[in-house]
């Protein structure tokens, strides 16, 4: 073979690389827009007037997941399936917003953190590596960490509802999952910079715990148990 | 409860039927056996499994660099030795003790997306595609193509026993199958290749220096073969591509200088000022006498 036949040869294998790149790109962005469209109905439950309304807004948020489903399933055909981690930049980022959005939407509806299996089960992908499209360890933990700064916004605001049983709650939560976290050896990368980020999620939440106990609030909250959920 | 289970939430433990007026008690006595954080612990196993296997294969991959290094300034040697045929038996033993290391990068990644950890061996992959490029190149003067170094890269387990006793990280692998393979990819491989061309530059001028005149000619003939392959390429390759097509431009400059500086100065410089511009060497102006 001749030097220029083989770089024939290698330019064929890099545009057909870029080929698939391509494609990916293009499912990604509906997923992204999908994602958008989901957290848009779920930004709702900050306002006061959303708390009443949360079970219709989970039911709203998991029809769209309806269509993350279709959008990932076109999405792991696009390239061979044995090169998961080869593409995984280009979906890693919209993974962790739906793993998210998808935490997000178990937590208003049962108060808990979602399973990895779980969330892979949401998004209609596979839990384990082995059997094709699916959710990196990494991203399923980014994806919670981003739960736990939208439920320390979502105490202040509860608050501001007059909803005090609220906040109690998702402090427990969040020092739960902070000491899960704790657990964690993590390496210097874009998970630890998020994880980092987590203790001032903790700090805000108990700002307004130490808010409402100072003021008694918390107990008018439990005495009045009805307020909750 | 039953409503968590459909959901998949981790099953509440205490939240559930814990007094409200004990709730800010909670947060300090968090149950080390709840839900969470047994998922926790089963996610640090299987991080801290991940980033082991990680920093294994950096340091094998660092492991590889030196050797292929080594070999190559070894390579380097045979402008100015008596014996090339040594140089080359010698190299060829040295690559083995490469090929050995990447026989247990080849391990580690069994049943492995290799993707996930290319990051960590990319480097030294390409250090050996220059060093194994470099050797091809003395004994061939063509260009290594990928087919042939992925053929010399699947390792069979005949020596599976004392191969065990050397890696016990690799016991359950040998098991699984009796052949290793790594693939080095295509952007690897052209990324390897553009660093040999700064090789091969090298032993351009060496070889002047020496008073080798054929080999400065042959080189820039290969060279431009390369260059034109990449220019071909162009920048419709990865960003790193693109990058060395700079640097290779230049190794080719340098070549296309010296053999002009050869041919022109050759014939017109008198003999004893040639001997001053490339070497004290006499050899060199007998050659140049009867190339010109």
């Amino acid at each position: 073979m001749s030097v220029s036949e083989m770089f024939i040869n290698l330019q064929g294998v890099l545009t057909v690389d870029q080929d698939i790149r391509e494609d990916i790109r293009k499912v990604v962005q509906t997923l992204e827009q999908t994602a958008r469209e989901i957290l848009t109905v779920l930004q709702g439950v900050h306002q006061g007037s959303g708390f009443q309304d949360i079970p219709k807004k989970c039911q709203k948020a998991r029809e769209h997941f309806g269509t993350v489903r279709t959008q990932l399933a076109s999405l792991k055909i696009k390239f061979p399936a044995d090169q998961y981690y080869r593409f995984h930049e280009h979906w890693r980022f919209v993974l962790q917003r739906l793993v998210f959005l998808a935490a997000f939407v178990v937590y208003l509806e049962t108060e808990t953190l979602v399973t990895r299996e779980a969330v892979t089960e949401i998004l209609g992908i596979e839990a384990e590596r082995e059997r094709g499209f699916h959710l990196d360890i990494e991203d399923y933990l980014s994806g919670v960490l981003t739960l736990a700064s939208e439920l320390s916004r979502l105490a202040v605001n509860s608050v501001t509802a007059g909803d005090y049983s609220r906040p109690l709650r998702i402090s427990a939560f969040i020092n739960e999952l902070d000491s899960g976290f704790r657990l964690l050896n993590l390496k210097n990368d874009s998970l630890r910079k998020r994880y980092d980020g987590l203790k001032y999620d903790v700090k805000k939440i108990e700002e307004v715990v130490y808010d409402l106990s100072i003021r008694g609030l918390n107990k008018e909250a439990t005495d009045g148990a009805g307020g909750e959920k | 409860m039953a409503k968590a289970d459909v959901t998949g939430g981790f099953r509440k433990r205490k939240h559930d039927h814990f007094p409200h007026g004990h709730r800010r008690e909670d947060k300090d006595s968090i149950n080390s056996s709840s839900a969470v954080i047994m998922a926790f612990k089963s996610f640090q196993l299987e991080l801290d499994t991940r980033h082991d296997k990680y920093e294994r294969l950096v340091k094998l991959s660092r492991d590889i660099t030196i050797e292929s290094k080594r070999t190559i300034f070894l390579l380097h040697r045979i402008t100015s030795a008596p014996s090339g045929e040594e140089i080359l038996i010698e190299s060829e033993a040295k690559l083995d003790v490469v090929r050995q290391k990447i026989k247990q990068v080849a391990q580690e990644l069994m049943g492995e997306d290799m993707n996930q950890f290319h990051r960590a061996i990319s480097p030294g992959l390409q250090e050996y595609v220059e060093a194994v490029s470099f050797q091809y190149f003395i004994k061939t003067r063509t260009l290594i193509s990928l087919e042939e170094i992925n053929k010399q890269l699947i390792f069979a387990a005949e020596d599976k026993e004392e191969e065990e006793t050397k890696l016990p990280a690799s016991d359950c692998l040998s098991k699984q199958s009796l052949t290793w393979s790594l693939k080095v990819t295509p952007v690897d491989y052209l990324l390897g290749v553009a660093d040999l061309t700064g090789e091969l530059m090298r032993m351009c001028i060496n070889s002047v220096g020496n008073g080798d005149i054929d080999t400065p000619f042959e080189l820039s003939q290969f060279l431009r073969q390369i260059y034109d392959g990449f220019s071909y390429i162009g920048n419709t390759g990865p960003y790193e591509v693109s990058k060395k097509l700079y640097t290779l431009k230049q190794s080719l400059a340098k070549v296309e200088n010296a053999c002009y500086t050869l041919k022109v100065r050759g014939s017109e410089i008198p003999k004893h000022m040639l001997a001053d511009v490339f070497s004290t060497k006499t050899e060199i102006i007998e050659q140049e006498d009867g190339l010109s």
